[in-house]
């Protein structure tokens, strides 16, 4: 699974994980998002400096990639078809809280079609399925640390939440850092959409600024004549340590 | 004034919600042909070093119910205590084991199960081994922010009872909750989200 290649000459970093900013992150419970208040655990986090297990983690390398992972308008359709929708570019890059590039991190997309149907059996809303349209896409972060997908933008999507719940046009996101503790799953949001100050997921982030890092910015510059509209998408991970100020008995 | 420590924020996390399935494990929620296998569904091969376990799991609600929508991802050393990650230092693990697992629970029994090895001893930050242990890490609909939490095994009583991550547990009746309990080759390791069985999760 590790591909050396993929990080180049630069020395795996071993230092601990920076503490995770809780007051910035969702709480476990948060009872306007409904599901929460049963899948909350109640009792404190235990505090755990990193030891090897969250340090070390999985890295893959672009040869797991397919030629189209990273093109949902095609990853899914028919030979010469593709999906329907606004085409748009998402690129941006990967960084860490010390502002340095994550080469070599894979990051994985899903998301509903133009109509905010989403392609899962338990999926009941009466917005038709895109036959040409899968919803997941995966791209693997170069040198240094950019991405890029090609996609529709997802459409708004009602929610059995509150009685009129609609979440805003969004695209989930999973990122694999270099370390399990970086670990992340969150959303993408669109500039301009009026739905994202009224969604009681979006709710669950109690600091407006962090809220605004997850909205995608519309980009002319980097928009393509005649084909793509570009929002430009950078992703943080947790910073890390430099293992010279570690005292460890074992390791480098 | 003195000059800036240029942090940036670390991007909050959001629920994986409902249909997690579509980006991690589309295969599972029959979208074929995207990708040749499910990321993470096969942590072994035939060459793989190390004892061969199952490890069921189920992670179950306030109310007693198994979540029919979690996803778990686990992360492990190999039979000798090696990642297979670049940030290991300490030597070169079984290029025949991968050491990280995902798996989707079942959609009508809420269960999974990881088909993997039993992993060798890990050195905690002083040197001292920790007992063998599963990272896990749960995401699903309801949860904000991935929950991390460690899977210990029944049958290394003596490793868990001077293992330093299981000494800080102040309250000593909650040790048990991150135990598996072995049968034959199977482990079963039930995590409770909240209540009187509440598991322990990491701040890590």
């Amino acid at each position: 699974m590790t591909d050396a290649k993929t990080l180049s000459n630069r020395r795996p970093e071993t230092g601990a994980f920076f503490q995770r900013d809780r007051a910035m992150h969702p709480p476990a419970y948060t009872p306007s998002y409904k599901t929460s208040v049963l899948r909350s655990p109640q009792k404190a986090l235990l505090s755990l400096d990193n030891t090897l297990s969250e340090i070390t983690g999985p890295v893959f390398g672009h040869n797991i990639l397919g030629e189209l992972d990273n093109d949902m308008i095609h990853n899914f359709a028919k030979p010469g078809e593709s999906a329907i929708g606004e085409r748009i570019i998402v690129y941006g890059r990967l960084l860490d809280e010390r502002g340095k590039g994550v080469p070599g991190a894979l990051i994985e997309f899903w998301q509903a079609n133009a109509g905010g149907r989403y392609r899962h059996k338990k999926e009941g809303y009466i917005a038709a399925l895109d036959p040409n349209f899968g919803g997941c896409g995966r791209v693997v972060t170069d040198e240094d640390g950019n991405y890029w997908i090609r996609t529709i933008k997802p459409g708004a999507y009602p929610w059995p939440n509150g009685p009129n719940d609609w979440r805003p046009a969004h695209i989930h996101f999973s990122i694999f850092g270099h370390g399990f503790a970086q670990r992340l799953i969150s959303q993408l949001y669109f500039e301009g959409d009026p739905m994202i100050w009224k969604c009681p997921i979006v709710r669950t982030i109690p600091d407006r600024a962090a809220v605004e890092r997850l909205v995608a910015a519309l980009d002319m510059e980097a928009t393509i004549p005649m084909d793509s509209r570009a929002y430009k998408f950078d992703i943080v991970l947790r910073g890390r340590r430099s293992s010279m100020f570690e005292n460890r008995m074992e390791g480098n | 004034m003195v000059q800036s420590l240029d942090r940036l924020k670390e991007t909050a996390s959001q629920t994986a919600g409902p249909y997690v399935h579509i980006g991690l494990t589309p295969n599972f929620c029959d979208i074929p042909g995207v990708y040749p296998v499910d990321l993470g569904d096969t942590m072994v091969n035939d060459k793989t070093r190390g004892e061969r376990i199952k490890v069921k799991m189920r992670v179950i609600d306030g109310a007693d119910t198994p979540l029919k929508d979690a996803l778990i991802e686990i992360w492990q050393a190999d039979a000798d205590g090696l990642h297979n990650s670049p940030s290991e230092m300490r030597g070169a693990a079984d290029p025949n084991f991968t050491g990280w697992g995902r798996k989707p629970t079942d959609m009508t029994t809420g269960e999974c199960v990881f088909e993997t090895i039993k992993p060798g001893r890990v050195p905690f930050k002083d040197g001292r081994k920790m007992a063998p242990h599963l990272t896990v890490w749960i995401v699903a609909r309801g949860i904000n922010i991935g929950l991390h939490t460690r899977m210990y095994f029944s049958d290394e009583e003596k490793a868990n009872d001077e293992d330093p991550v299981l000494a800080r547990i102040e309250h000593r009746r909650r040790v048990p909750t991150l135990i598996a309990q072995r049968d034959g080759d199977t482990y079963t390791f039930d995590i409770h989200l909240q209540g009187e069985k509440e598991t322990v999760f990491f701040d890590i």
